[in-house]
């Protein structure tokens, strides 16, 4: 008997779902929000005064595993730098249709100079546009990534282009957290530290937030981490605006 | 009894309006199936994506409506391959042999009641022939054709598999099918699906459905899903054993040709049960002036739509049956069940003293079956049942090693 039930339990299952929310987007119109250390399309940053961050030294071609990055330094001209440093990158070329978004490129930078975006989506039509040169990959004056006409970038994408570079640098392990040890970006200033896995995380600043906040939605009721819903989620969230408060005096 | 009418259409000869009027409704009931093929595909991925919390179609027209166009095109312009080892005239017959009975079949349902146009009152359907829902055996018959010889003419394994499932599957589920049938039109006394609509148009209570006892329908219901192959019947396009089934070899238009016939024959099938069992276009009709005839077929729509949504509710719901599970389902069960129904209510028909005896009957003959079954179970489990070994089964390696070593393992 309880065997004949469970075979129309499956009905009653299916048809509960009708009402449920759904778990899937309308992709092209609709994207779910990305993680913090998502990679996707290389940015080539700039200092808060303008100054390219890049000093072609070659390292991250030579870590590349796909052999994608093509890098060559040049000496600074003395009346007008391009860099802080001795030299800079004279030519900076990334063939997208080698790259595997490992990263390590991010990691080998010494000046964090190279870092990647959120943006995964942009498919090319010709091959020449899948070799990003200087021209495509260096911010602009607000510091904001180059938006070329192939790519299809949406709100958030180009925020936090550093997340994996702040998870990978010295002040992301667990003992610097809440510290920075990187310098500044041209339009943004001195980027805010990874919270990790701590209750000490600023995650307005991290663009971490969203994403744990955006995630309950797509779960059933019963999945729903116990401080995400009911009185522990009030509870839960006046401890995170605590510790908002003490992340902003510890800056201040 | 009822006063069974023919088409009034061709009483009075045919002249040029009839002819026009009869290839009128053929035009308009093509027209209409195949538009309501591309919304079923569309109605059932979108509702087999609800009940499995996703979005489903939503690129194509709204909702994704236009999706089963978008796709009809997409195969439309894809190459059309036919295997070096195929035979290439009846693989490309076989798609015409599941699509035409599937369309043929449409046109013995009753659509809607009488209407009048221009002096010439008519049958909203395509053709009420005396043999009626024999036909609608005839063409499953046919249509099985289609299946297997698409299967053999591959030059595939796996589609032949697949064909050879296909066959016994629908030859055993055809028997309880047809016992079914009889049984309703011993109730309504009658072939022709038009008298058959008109025995049950006096209230619910006159249904098929509930005067013949629900048994028939459920029966019907579960012998038609599986001669439709759909799940959980659908051992005929197991992917996971199969491959794909017996298209795997077939692209392009011909293999859009499989789908659509098998979506017609969908609602085709959900048509017909209405027809059998819910009294087709039957129901409440408001007394509004030249509106009268479209409260039918509004009926007939909803009664047919829900058992599509029926048909998708299983595939979202059940797995898939085993291939032994299915023929136990079949010969065990549905035809003994349909066989000593149909007796019932044939006994009854005649007179209450028979149909009770007949209960007494079938009851003792339950027993005995039941009991049979039983037996040939235990015998099914004796060491003699098995074949004999054929050569040696693979040992394991060390074992292997030491015995070609000559040691004892």
């Amino acid at each position: 008997m309880a065997n004949a039930l469970s075979f129309f339990g499956g009905f009653k299952l299916t048809f509960q779902h009708l009402g449920r929310a759904r778990v899937t987007t309308g992709y092209p119109a609709q994207k779910r929000a990305k993680q913090p250390r998502q990679h996707g399309r290389h940015v080539l940053n700039r200092y808060e005064d303008g100054m390219e961050k890049c000093i072609g030294c070659e390292l991250c071609a030579g870590v590349c595993p796909a052999d994608c990055i093509y890098v060559r330094g040049l000496d600074n001209p003395p009346d007008h730098p391009v860099s802080p440093g001795e030299r800079y990158g004279y030519i900076y070329e990334i063939n997208y249709l080698r790259c595997i978004h490992c990263d390590l490129c991010v990691e080998a930078c010494p000046t964090e100079a190279i870092t990647e975006s959120k943006m995964f989506e942009f498919s090319f039509t010709n091959r020449a546009d899948a070799i990003y040169t200087k021209a495509e990959l260096v911010v602009d004056d607000a510091g904001l990534p180059k938006h070329l006409p192939w790519e299809d970038w949406r709100e958030g994408e180009a925020a936090m282009t550093g997340g994996w570079m702040r998870a990978t640098s010295p002040s992301g392990s667990a003992a610097y957290e809440g510290l920075t040890q990187w310098s500044g970006d041209l339009g943004v200033g001195i980027r805010a530290a990874e919270g990790g896995q701590s209750e000490n995380r600023d995650d307005d600043a991290t663009g971490s937030k969203q994403i744990r906040e955006s995630f309950p939605r797509h779960l059933q009721p019963i999945d729903v981490p116990l401080h995400l819903k009911g009185p522990q989620k009030l509870i839960s969230d006046l401890k995170e605006l605590r510790n908002k408060i003490q992340i902003r005096r510890l800056h201040e | 009894m009822h006063q069974f009418a023919v088409d009034p259409l061709y009483a009075h000869g045919v002249t040029l309006a009839v002819v026009i009027i009869a290839l009128a409704r053929v035009l308009i009931a093509f027209a209409a199936l195949m538009g309501s093929v591309t919304l079923m595909i569309w109605f059932e991925r979108k509702l087999i994506s609800d009940m499995q919390s996703r979005i489903g179609p939503q690129r194509w027209g709204p909702f994704g409506i236009l999706q089963t166009l978008a796709d009809g095109i997409k195969l439309f312009f894809k190459e059309d391959l036919i295997p070096d080892q195929a035979d290439r005239f009846v693989f490309k017959l076989a798609p015409y042999l599941v699509l035409v009975p599937a369309l043929i079949t449409f046109s013995i349902v009753p659509i809607g009641g009488s209407v009048t146009v221009a002096h010439h009152t008519f049958l909203l359907q395509v053709a009420d022939p005396p043999i009626g829902i024999l036909l609608l055996l005839a063409m499953s018959g046919i249509s099985v054709y289609g299946v297997i010889l698409a299967g053999w003419s591959s030059g595939s394994k796996y589609p032949l598999l697949s064909s050879v499932r296909a066959s016994a599957q629908m030859i055993s589920y055809e028997a309880a099918l047809g016992i079914t049938v009889v049984t309703v039109i011993l109730a309504s006394g009658s072939l022709s699906t038009h008298n058959i609509v008109v025995t049950q148009a006096d209230g619910i209570w006159h249904w098929n459905v509930i005067r013949l006892g629900v048994v028939p329908f459920l029966i019907f219901l579960t012998a038609i899903t599986a001669e439709l192959g759909r799940p959980p019947f659908d051992v005929v396009e197991a992917e996971s054993e199969l491959v794909g089934g017996y298209h795997t070899e077939y692209s392009s238009l011909r293999f859009a040709l499989f789908f659509l016939a098998e979506f017609m024959n969908t609602i085709t099938m959900s048509a017909i049960m209405v027809t059998l069992f819910f009294g087709g276009p039957a129901g409440w009709v408001p007394n509004i002036p030249h509106l009268r005839w479209l409260f039918p077929i509004i009926w007939f729509l909803l009664k047919t739509t829900t058992f599509a949504a029926c048909y998708i509710w299983f595939r979202a719901a059940l797995p898939r049956l085993r291939y032994d599970q299915l023929m136990d389902l079949g010969w065990k069960k549905l035809i003994p069940l349909s066989l000593g129904w149909m007796l019932i209510v044939a006994g009854f028909i005649a007179s209450k003293a028979w149909g009770f005896g007949m209960i007494a009957a079938l009851l003792l003959g339950w027993l005995l079956l039941d009991q049979a079954f039983r037996l040939g179970q235990k015998r099914a489990a004796s060491l003699d049942s098995f074949l004999p070994t054929v050569g040696e089964r693979p040992v394991r390696g060390d074992l292997f090693r030491k015995r070609s070593n000559g040691e004892k393992a």
